[in-house]
């Protein structure tokens, strides 16, 4: 019987297998943050190990990092001290750091696509639950806690039970308006935040296929808002065009070995999935979430869903106390809610296209007196890249703040955060309760989304304008 | 790692589903570089109310957080694990853990046990009738009791036997280093490296 791609990739990097035991992966790549390495660092020091592979292993600033004056030092203290604390790791075990201020620095799943670090076949791993995004590259790349940041480091491998397999088939061709970001939105909705658990996910099928590297990235970098650890897309020649030319991706002779591997990864004809689901893509229109986890979410034509109508007693109470913390009314029609705040960034949506679709929109017209529009670009090289287009100056005459490079309001670490009760339409992947400032209410959104509720201040599609 | 045989204490009665990471520690307090200090933070946005269940004096003292399906999803945040610990949780039972919680769980000594629903809510009725009720999570024999009750989970033989010796992984790898460098020598040239620094 054939293999899936997953499983291929898996079989190429396993070091030792036995009976009864998880097997030994080797890791091709570890991206590092400051949020989730210091205590790993900690522990090598302790142990008097070494970091095995820091020529294997990367580090940048995003998740704590100002968006403004970074050329000051960052003002609060305590985030001070976590940048500084990488900052002195990273120098002490010879890590490469791409640290506030210099052009490669950025959200760490931005960074590693840009720099043709990210490559087909490789296991990627990173502290940091959205690392499924490297999956787009056809890559098996999953987040992992601190103790498995400091196995990677010391051994550059981790010990771990192989997933089962599911592959999400997308039929059909989008309809303009409609993203990715749709795609991953209504996927979650229909499979729930548990659905993908125990699996890696393999987005198939001819809308997938017809997407960009960008928009791939943003429908695997959402696989763990459906409870799977990975989620990946077999490589073609979209893959092969992204990374041709990018720093690190091979050269000569290189690069012929390295597309004639990368051609052999894909799921064999005969290959059996666990489980398979399918989606078509014509139907879908613009998807907006209405509850507290990315479950909840519904076409944007959609009312806000009546608990009452709910048969699961479980989903019920969850839908409940989901309406009453986003002040939501059952029935009320999702495109008369009005919000105060727009994000545009994160790793889900941060990248240069994201920023020319939500420009595209913006141009030539001002966003609603109401609300206020964060523009964050996922990486310093998107934010010179998008200024060298003129989108800065799109957005700023529109009325929207443009900021540097990092998480920001995807996580509110950083001073970019929701006041209570604020609501917010936003590009990012999590609408957990205050998961952007205490308090806060998170509408997740494609940018077009994004975009065209902010010239109105109630959440609206491009169709709308 | 400690080791973990079996736990008696009693129980945090957590009626929620999918409780996520941001709720169980929120980004705000991910600021330490420690893995100490977390307690303060743990469900750091619901502990204003003074009607949650972590505020009630009944309730206080408890060392079994026993939630509503779909615990820990969101991050990968491990700071989860170690405010449940710092407070000073030993074991949690749900009828569904996320992975990554579930995975560094068992990378830091807090037992995870997976029970169904009907289970969990018996468990929840057990605990607010009588808060005192006492709770074995059972590791070696892989059991929870209460009352008259004893009921039975699954863990798989490898995490089990390491949980029960408090063995670290890294420990466990570095005996098989030689095998790392061979699978090392045979890695093709044309993957990326992070050094030198190219752009
Ligand atoms: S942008 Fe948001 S989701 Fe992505 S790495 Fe940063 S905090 Fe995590």
């Amino acid at each position: 019987m054939g293999k899936t791609l997953a499983e291929k990739i898996w079989a190429d990097h396993v070091v030792s297998s036995k009976e009864g035991e998880p097997d030994l992966l080797y890791i091709d790549l570890h991206l590092i943050h400051e949020v989730t390495s210091p205590q790993a660092f900690d522990g090598l020091r302790l142990a008097g190990r070494p970091v095995r592979r820091p020529d294997l292993t990367i580090a940048t600033e995003d998740h704590n990092v100002p968006t403004l004056n970074i050329d000051k030092p960052i003002a609060d203290p305590v985030s001070k001290l976590q940048v500084d604390t990488l900052r002195k790791n990273c120098a002490e075990f010879g890590v490469r750091i791409h640290s506030l201020g210099d052009v490669e620095q950025g959200i760490v799943h931005v960074v590693g696509p840009q720099l043709g670090i990210t490559q087909p076949g490789m296991t990627i791993v990173c502290g940091d639950s959205h690392t499924s995004t490297h999956g787009a590259f056809g890559a098996l790349a999953f987040g992992i806690g601190t103790s498995e940041v400091e196995h990677v480091l010391a051994t550059q491998t981790l010990p771990l039970v192989r997933p089962k397999t599911m592959a999400i088939n997308v039929t059909g061709k989008l309809k303009p308006g409609v993203t990715s970001k749709d795609i991953i939105l209504a996927i979650i909705a229909k499979i729930g935040t548990g659905g993908g658990q125990g699996y890696v996910l393999e987005y198939r099928g001819e809308a997938i296929r017809a997407l960009s590297m960008e928009s791939r990235m943003t429908v695997c970098n959402m696989s763990i808002e459906a409870g799977a650890r990975a989620g990946l897309i077999a490589p073609d020649e979209i893959t092969f065009e992204y990374l041709k030319g990018k720093p690190h991706a091979p050269q000569g002779a290189d690069w012929d070995a390295a597309v004639a591997y990368w051609k052999t990864l894909q799921s064999d004809s005969d290959a059996k999935f666990d489980k398979e689901i399918n989606l078509n893509a014509d139907e879908l229109e613009p998807f907006v979430t209405w509850g507290t986890n990315p479950g909840q979410g519904l076409p944007l034509n959609a009312k806000v869903p009546n608990p009452a109508d709910i048969a699961d007693a479980e989903e019920r109470g969850a839908a409940e106390r989901a309406l009453t913390y986003m002040g939501l009314t059952a029935g009320t029609p999702l495109k008369d809610i009005s919000v105060d705040t727009i994000f545009l960034g994160s790793c889900t949506n941060g990248r240069i296209e994201d920023l020319r679709l939500a420009a595209d929109i913006l141009k030539g017209k001002k966003i609603s007196g109401k609300v206020r529009m964060l523009v964050v670009p996922g990486s310093a090289r998107v934010r010179l890249q998008a200024e060298s287009e003129g989108l800065d100056k799109v957005f700023l005459d529109a009325g929207a703040e443009w900021r540097t490079a990092g998480c920001s309001m995807c996580l509110g670490m950083n001073p970019d955060q929701l006041a209570v009760g604020e609501r917010a339409a936003s590009t990012s992947n999590r609408n957990f309760e205050g998961r952007q400032g205490k308090g806060g209410r998170t509408h997740l959104v494609s940018p077009l989304v994004a975009a065209a509720t902010a010239l109105r201040g109630t959440l609206s599609s491009p169709a709308d304008l | 790692m400690d080791k973990y045989t079996t736990h008696t204490g009693t129980v945090l009665p957590l009626r929620r589903s999918n409780v996520d990471t941001d709720q169980i520690i929120p980004a705000v307090y991910l600021k330490r570089v420690t893995k100490s200090g977390f307690e303060d933070g743990l469900f750091g946005a619901w502990r204003n109310d003074p009607e949650f269940v972590l505020n009630k004096p009944e309730f206080a003292g408890a060392t079994v957080l026993v939630a509503g399906v779909d615990f820990g999803t969101g991050s990968s945040r491990e700071h989860a694990v170690w405010a449940l610990q710092n407070y000073g949780f030993k074991a949690v039972i749900s009828s569904r853990f996320a992975d990554i919680f579930r995975g560094n769980s068992q990378k830091a000594g807090l037992l995870t046990v997976v029970l169904p629903q009907d289970d969990v809510e018996a468990i929840w009725s057990a605990v607010e009738e009588d808060p005192k009720t006492q709770i074995t999570v059972d590791l070696e024999n892989k059991n929870v009791r209460y009352g008259a009750k004893t009921v039975a989970f699954v863990i798989d033989d490898y995490t089990r036997w390491r949980l029960m010796e408090g063995l670290d992984d890294i420990g466990l790898t570095m005996k098989k280093i030689d095998e790392v460098s061979a699978f090392e020598a045979k890695r093709a040239s044309y993957k990326p490296k992070t050094l030198p620094v190219l752009s």
